[in-house]
């Protein structure tokens, strides 16, 4: 296991859960706002499961701020790794941003039940991640 | 609004890449040719607002211009930068304070796709690092969403980009002005899907300086004036779905197009049916789409049978981003909103040659609209009429 990515992100509970906030308003927001904006918010574990509701890939290597294969010291474009990537709702909670592992593009569909799970990142650190929910159910048996 | 306010001049520094000048030199350039096609001095300018998002302040253009004391606001406002310029220009027009006004808007950002900083949206910095804040990526997971529940094939995304390219080969100002094959735009390298790179508008250079005048003034000088009907600036509402968003609300928000349309349609006095050319934020092929349905052009999933007909062609129903657009011109950010603007005032003179939109009266399009949507979620809507 690296390191957080972000040491507030996720719980440290064995089945980890991101960290979202609730708002006086009942609303909830992710991820969990700093600062000031942290005023009135509570920090709030969000469901691990969720629906797909939409979905991309990322095919070239990102600029700046990226810090993932291809951004480390000495290395280019050949070492980056396309990725998936989407929106998964939190039913009841909130859509959150996040990458889609254990899973090809042609599987993807709308509605399609994804779990989250924490993966390597780079040599350091480590990430949050959905899966498909087949997947982690397959392992566990 | 007090006063009605008229573009009477319009100059453009071609968009793509030009090297060895500055996009603030380029800026000088457009403002020099705008001043040309309205008969003006510099002299003759009362105030003027502008800027960029990466190539320097708008102000320091007096060195060039000339020392004339005019008071000139620097605009920084992203994505909208160009518009917001036109904004502040007609209301220092409307408000009759003044009776000529210039907005200016250049750029020059490197190659490649844009790169944001987390904190400058207020966003932590994992989503940044882990390569998630991407722009492209907010583009290709909204069209998704909507090809799934509005039935948009990939072919009507390719059928947008090869317009984009064919109507760009018609304008001098664009930056791409070769056509492209639909099978060579579908088959090309996917970035993000289902966008391939022909389906994204690349970062550019490039300039755009119009000047406003009142209507005394305009008829003062005998200039060729163009009307503007309406301006309309919108920032997001509640729960909506914008760039740069680890987290999105779980209610369907209101859209920051939809609010910036209505309200400039509200403004004019008319509706969709009486807009004779458009200019619509193409930061990409789906873009196009979706602001066709959210600017009230059409009803969501129709674009499939408007692109497959031809509909938004140059000679169509209500031809669409007629010099090509973001995806023929590239996208300098501070330049961009103001070239759509640029695009409908030569299209109301009749001055657009071999891309002409001829008009329902054959005199040229009577309304023009203009769309530019950006970062972190804002619109803004230009309604013009020939005078």
């Amino acid at each position: 296991m690296g390191e957080k990515i972000d040491p507030n992100l996720w719980s440290d509970d064995p089945e980890p859960h991101l960290i979202g906030g609730r708002l006086a308003s009942g609303e909830i927001v992710f991820p969990m706002p700093v600062g000031d904006a942290a005023e009135g918010v509570a920090p709030y574990k969000l469901k691990r499961r969720g629906r797909l509701w939409s979905w991309t890939t990322q095919g070239f290597l990102p600029k700046e701020p990226y810090i993932g294969p291809g951004a480390g010291p000495g290395e280019g474009p050949e070492d980056f790794k396309p990725f998936l990537l989407g929106y998964v709702e939190l039913p009841g909670e909130v859509i959150v941003e996040s990458r889609l592992v254990d899973c090809q593009l042609a599987d993807l569909h709308l509605g399609m039940e994804l779990e989250l799970c924490i993966v390597p990142f780079n040599a350091r650190y480590d990430t949050f991640a959905f899966r498909p929910v087949s997947i982690s159910e397959a392992q566990a048996a | 609004m007090s006063e009605n306010v008229y573009i009477i001049g319009a100059g453009i520094h071609p968009f793509g890449r030009t090297e060895g000048r500055s996009g603030r030199e380029q800026g000088v350039v457009a403002v020099r040719e705008a001043l040309k096609d309205a008969g003006l001095e510099w002299a003759d300018i009362e105030c003027a607002y502008g800027g960029s998002a990466a190539a320097g302040n708008a102000d320091i253009m007096v060195n060039e211009l000339g020392l004339t004391s005019l008071p000139f606001t620097n605009v920084a406002n992203g994505c909208a930068t160009g518009g917001s310029a036109l904004a502040s220009a007609q209301q220092a027009i409307a408000s009759g304070m003044y009776d000529l006004a210039l907005a200016v808007g250049f750029d020059k950002h490197p190659r490649g796709a844009f790169n944001a900083k987390p904190a400058d949206y207020g966003l932590p910095d994992w989503y940044g690092q882990t390569g998630m804040m991407l722009t492209t990526q907010f583009f290709a997971l909204k069209i998704q969403r909507y090809m799934q529940l509005h039935g948009i094939s990939r072919r009507t995304l390719g059928l947008v980009a090869e317009k984009a390219f064919r109507n760009g080969s018609l304008a001098p100002h664009a930056w791409r002005r070769s056509p492209v094959d639909l099978d060579t735009i579908l088959n090309a390298p996917v970035l993000n899907d289902p966008l391939t790179k022909y389906m994204f508008c690349s970062p550019s250079e490039g300039a755009v300086a119009l000047i406003l005048a009142s209507e005394k003034k305009m008829r003062a000088l005998g200039a060729d004036g163009v009307k503007i009907r309406a301006i309309a600036v919108k920032t997001r509402p509640p729960h909506s779905f914008e760039v740069f968003q680890p987290g999105v609300s779980i209610e369907e928000g209101g859209k920051p197009t939809v609010l910036a349309s209505k309200a400039a349609f509200a403004r004019a006095g008319i509706g969709p049916e009486d807009i004779s050319v458009a200019q619509l934020q193409d930061t990409e092929s789906g873009a196009e789409i979706m602001h066709m349905a959210e600017n009230g052009f059409c009803k969501d999933g129709e674009q499939e049978e408007w692109l497959a007909n031809g509909w938004s062609e140059i000679g169509g129903r209500l031809p669409i981003n007629t010099d090509g657009g973001c995806l023929a011109c590239g996208e300098p950010i501070g330049a961009s909103g103001l070239r759509q603007v640029y695009e409908n005032v030569t299209q109301l003179r009749q001055r657009a040659g071999a891309r002409q939109v001829p008009g329902r009266d054959g005199k040229g399009p009577r309304f023009g609209y203009s769309h530019v949507y950006g970062a972190p979620g804002l619109s803004a809507v230009a309604i013009l009429e020939r005078a």
